[in-house]
């Protein structure tokens, strides 16, 4: 085991309290901190750095090293306004439908008393497929739905071709289709701790006093399960809108969202001077998901009152 | 519970005439199966059509194409090293703040959840700014950086393992009867976190094998990568291979949750539920006696 | 006893060195202890003599919890200290004070069956699985569950729970044992079997106990002596039968038993009249009370006649078995209880005028309320 951390943890848990030392009680609280000390390393180098990185990066001109606003400005020009737009409609498609669909499907599974094992496998299958992203993702829906892919085939006998009438894999709203396929396990895994905590004894007192299914999830369920269910929402927004493996691979990197489009100028697509408009978009990325999380934790906050 | 089978008509006919709360038997109402089968259907379909796509004979392709085994190694390496490095982290970091530090558990969701919606994309860039020079040389910052993709499951399981029973007096029970610190987190705490650990290791092993994003652009060639490098030279292989990525997943995932489920089912645990850990006698969740 | 025992002799030991049983004796000297602006313990002092039971019992926030624990080694005191044996035991670690605790609930390890969690403390010490199974089936014996040796704790009921609890707790034969509201969470048939059993064991073993408790009902009928405990003091420590004859204030008299609040008006510093009666004073008067004040009296220190025109109208009476309690009003809106034999009370009904004395003997007096 880690003895590094065991150690930083000892004088917390094996009671310093035991010692009645007065000046002490600073010391021990910041021993008490000590413990989430090599957590608090290892997210600040991994995550707070290379976003600090990106957000200095982003003031940065490349070539002379200076401060300058070009970066963001080239930002939002080009298509890379447009991309912004297409990336948070298509995160909040992708984070409205699949949170219902999600929803539903956890309600299934969660009030079964004798599907047991239906909700074991429902519950693995969601952890496998909320990682199944990307390549293999884009793949399976080429095969089933592009102009040769064997569900079209199916609807072309039946008399009507998606392609026909407008519909491609290679847009957002073909990414759509295919981003539901991790976003409704996503949504099943958040939610399912949220159902939980609906006790059975609300829904029996509700009947008891004459109240009816609809009524008791408009006045009682609805409410109390609202702010734990839009705060899985934001975190499927939050998902989506990250995304990026899933959408390159389908669309071979040519749909306009802000994703790919870093990964384009990442991977050397890039004018003489815009090297740095990449950390940029990222930059903006990071803001708009910033947002996201603080409404996020408020609502999680309105959610623990209830449904712990 | 008859609560369970008239609220099976809720979400199907909202306004419609308020279901009678009588008690009906517990079968499964019409909706549930509508939802499920519906859901399947959306999931399975796919695959079936994948694998008619690349056909049966495809399989065995992927197996000879080159960098198949080492991706794959890279790939599993990947997974367990960052599975270890995960645990060893969290482990003890969650203990300790529910043992000590309680009222940060709120910041620490925060903080993990990040994760999840911080873009791959934009952290693998920062990250190659700013990683010194030996760490870029190697696939193992990937792991490194995996861990940190992990944390918001890894946290999310072995929190909700942890308060689904009384750690405070358990903790404080051991040391009445002369535990040390060691033997209590080896004898009585990690026993009984076991399938929360489980479930961290799942989401974790599915994690790293599905990851594209950050490999594709530290430019290593784990499993995911290989497969979309073989595009080019073969469309049924890749699909195949797509599928065989899906299916290592699949078992893998299988098996460490039925063995937990099993062990953890006789020292009457939950079930491994990844998020949450539900009780075997199913009333509410399990108390939580804080 | 330390000595002997933690070297793994592993046996049933009476280490002769405290009296007749395990027990050492206790000191809680001056014991303060807050919680920011709230203070929990104030002052505590109290002497457990080896092989005692002593109760700690008050309403929730008097304390005692709080008490146990820096007993226990799981709080710090602020000020005072806590001598085991005559050795000074703040800077000991819990885990090294050799004392047995058993919780309120929820503390049986789940991952191991009932023997191993009797077992954990004896494999702390290093002895032997086969000196630790046997030592720990004997304990097991000690509480009457043999058969549920290879049980998990989530197949026994509560009150199983608590037995292997105390068994647990007495496997590694402690100097003290602490008992933190124990009974609380089990139901009233379980709680009154389980009170027998721990008392029986304590006494068995001569293990000094620390018991904590809001049940005075529990505290009475276990211990040897009962610490009586509001606002982190100390109101009376004593024998249960002390507590309830003679208590040194009215808080303590109203905690214990049933108290009846009659209006009265002092005389002096000796005398009060209440009922029309004029009756000496109990122990001292709290300072600066004079005039109106409150009698506190007992059931069964009143005294009931059927008497038309009487003080009083009866409004209920209560079977109890040998005695009955009459529930009558008084003029001026006040109610009191009154024991009064079964045998004879069949005239005292609902409705009839009585007249209710008070017996020539000293009385509690308090603030009028």
């Amino acid at each position: 085991m880690a003895e590094r951390t065991i150690q930083a943890a000892a004088p917390g848990i094996t009671a310093p309290g035991a010692r009645p030392g007065r000046g002490s009680r600073s010391l021990r609280r910041i021993l008490q901190w000590s413990g989430v000390l090599p957590f608090g390393t290892y997210v600040a180098l991994g995550l707070a750095a290379p976003t600090i990185a990106i957000a200095i990066a982003a003031f940065r001109n490349p070539s002379t090293g200076s401060f300058t606003l070009s970066n963001v400005r080239l930002a939002t020009e080009g298509s890379y306004l447009p991309g912004l737009r297409n990336g948070i409609v298509l995160a909040t498609a992708s984070a409205i439908v699949p949170g219902i669909f999600g929803l539903l499907i956890a309600y299934a599974i969660h009030t079964a008393k004798r599907g047991r094992l239906l909700r074991q496998m429902v519950i693995t299958a969601s952890g496998v497929f909320a990682n199944f992203g990307g390549v293999p993702l884009a793949f399976l829906f080429i095969a089933t739905l592009s102009t040769t892919g064997v569900v079209t085939g199916w609807l072309s006998d039946l008399g009507w071709d998606p392609w026909n009438h407008g519909f491609t894999l290679y847009n957002p709203v073909g990414v759509f289709v295919v981003y539901m396929y991790f976003q409704i396990p996503l949504m099943v895994l958040v939610i399912l701790p949220a159902l939980e905590g609906l006790r059975p004894a609300w829904r029996e007192a509700a009947e008891n006093m004459g109240a009816g299914t609809w009524q008791y999830w408009r006045h009682v369920g609805g409410p109390v399960l609202f702010p734990a269910f839009l705060g899985c929402v934001l975190l499927l927004f939050g998902s989506a809108f990250s995304a990026y493996a899933t959408a390159e691979a389908l669309t071979g990197g040519t749909v306009a969202i802000t994703s790919i489009q870093i990964g384009a100028l990442e991977n050397g697509n890039v004018l003489a001077g815009q090297q740095n408009v990449g950390y940029a978009l990222g930059l903006f990325m990071v803001v708009i998901i910033g947002i996201v999380m603080i409404f996020y934790a408020i609502l999680q906050r309105r959610a623990a009152r209830w449904l712990r | 519970m008859a609560a369970v089978a008239s609220t099976g008509q809720a979400i199907a006919q909202p306004p419609g005439p308020a279901a009678r709360p009588a008690r009906r038997g517990g079968s499964f109402p019409v909706w549930r199966w509508a939802i499920l089968l519906a859901a399947a259907a959306y999931f399975l379909i796919p695959l079936y059509s994948a694998l008619k796509f690349a056909g049966l004979k495809a399989f065995p392709g992927i197996f000879r194409q080159s960098g198949f085994i080492s991706a794959m190694g890279l790939s599993l390496r990947l997974a367990l090293i960052t599975t270890i490095l995960t645990l060893l982290l969290m482990v003890p970091t969650v203990v300790y703040v529910h043992l000590r530090l309680p009222q940060i558990r709120r910041m620490m969701e925060a903080i993990t959840i990040l994760p999840i919606v911080i873009p791959p994309i934009v952290l693998i860039i920062g990250v190659l700014k700013v990683a010194p020079g030996f760490l870029l040389g190697t696939p193992y910052l990937l792991a490194l950086l995996y861990v940190i993709l992990a944390m918001p499951f890894a946290y999310r399981s072995l929190d909700a393992g942890l308060r689904a029973f009384d750690l405070k007096t358990m903790v404080e029970a051991a040391s009445s009867l002369g535990a040390g610190l060691p033997a209590t987190l080896w004898r009585v705490v990690l026993p009984n976190i076991r399938t929360a650990m489980l479930s961290a290791t799942v989401l974790t092993v599915a994690l790293v094998l599905g990851e594209f994003t950050m490999a594709s652009l530290d430019l290593y060639q784990t499993f995911p990568v290989w497969i979309v490098n073989f595009e080019q030279n073969s469309g049924p292989v890749s699909v195949a291979a797509s599928l065989f990525a899906l299916f290592v997943t699949w078992i893998l995932l299988m098996v460490i949750v039925t063995a937990g489920s099993w062990s953890s089912r006789k020292r009457g645990g939950g079930e491994v539920a990844l998020f949450t850990v539900v009780r075997q006698d199913f009333s509410q969740t399990t108390g939580e006696p804080e | 006893m330390t000595a002997s025992t933690t070297a793994g002799s592993g046996r049933h030991g009476r280490s002769g060195r405290h009296g007749d049983g395990m027990g050492a004796p206790v000191t809680l000297q001056d014991l303060s202890r807050s919680f920011g602006a709230v203070r929990a313990l104030d002052g505590l002092s109290l002497h457990i003599a080896p092989g005692e039971l002593v109760a700690l019992l008050g309403p929730s926030g008097c304390g005692k919890t709080t008490a146990l624990r820096i007993v226990a080694g799981f709080e710090a005191a602020d000020a005072g200290s806590v001598t085991v044996d005559g050795k000074d035991l703040s800077p000991v670690a819990a885990a090294k004070r050799d004392m047995g605790m058993v919780f309120q609930s929820y503390s049986l390890f789940p991952n191991m069956t009932a023997l191993d969690n009797v077992g954990f403390g004896l494999r702390m010490r290093r002895l032997r699985a086969a000196d630790r199974q046997r030592r720990s089936a004997e304990l097991l014996d000690m509480v009457g569950l043999s058969p549920q040796a290879r049980s998990y704790p989530h197949q026994l009921s509560g009150g199983q729970q608590q037995r292997v609890a105390l068994a647990r707790a007495l496997a590694i034969e402690p100097r003290v044992l602490l008992l933190d509201e124990p009974l609380s969470a089990l139901d009233a048939k379980v709680r009154l079997q389980l009170r027998e059993q721990i008392r029986a064991l304590q006494q068995r073993l001569g293990t000094t106990t620390l018991f904590v408790t809001h049940d005075q009902e529990e505290a009475l009928s276990m211990a040897d002596r009962v610490g009586v405990m509001k606002d982190g003091r100390l109101e009376q420590v004593a024998a249960p039968d002390e507590l309830y004859a003679r208590p040194a204030t009215a808080f303590v008299a109203e905690f214990v038993g049933i108290m009846n609040r009659l209006p009265g008006s002092l005389l002096g510093q000796d005398q009060v009249r209440a009922l029309d009666t004029v009756v000496p004073v109990h122990g001292d008067v709290p300072a600066g009370l004079a005039g109106d004040v409150d009698v506190l009296v007992r059931p069964e220190g009143l005294q009931i006649a059927a008497a038309p025109g009487g003080n009083g109208i009866v409004t209920d009476r209560t079977f109890l078995g040998s005695v009955t309690r009459i529930s009558v009003r008084l003029s001026g809106d006040v109610t009191v209880k009154v024991d009064y034999p079964s045998a004879a009370a069949a005239s005292l009904t609902p409705g009839e005028s009585v007249q209710v004395s008070l017996p020539a003997a000293a009385v509690l007096v308090t603030g009028r309320r």
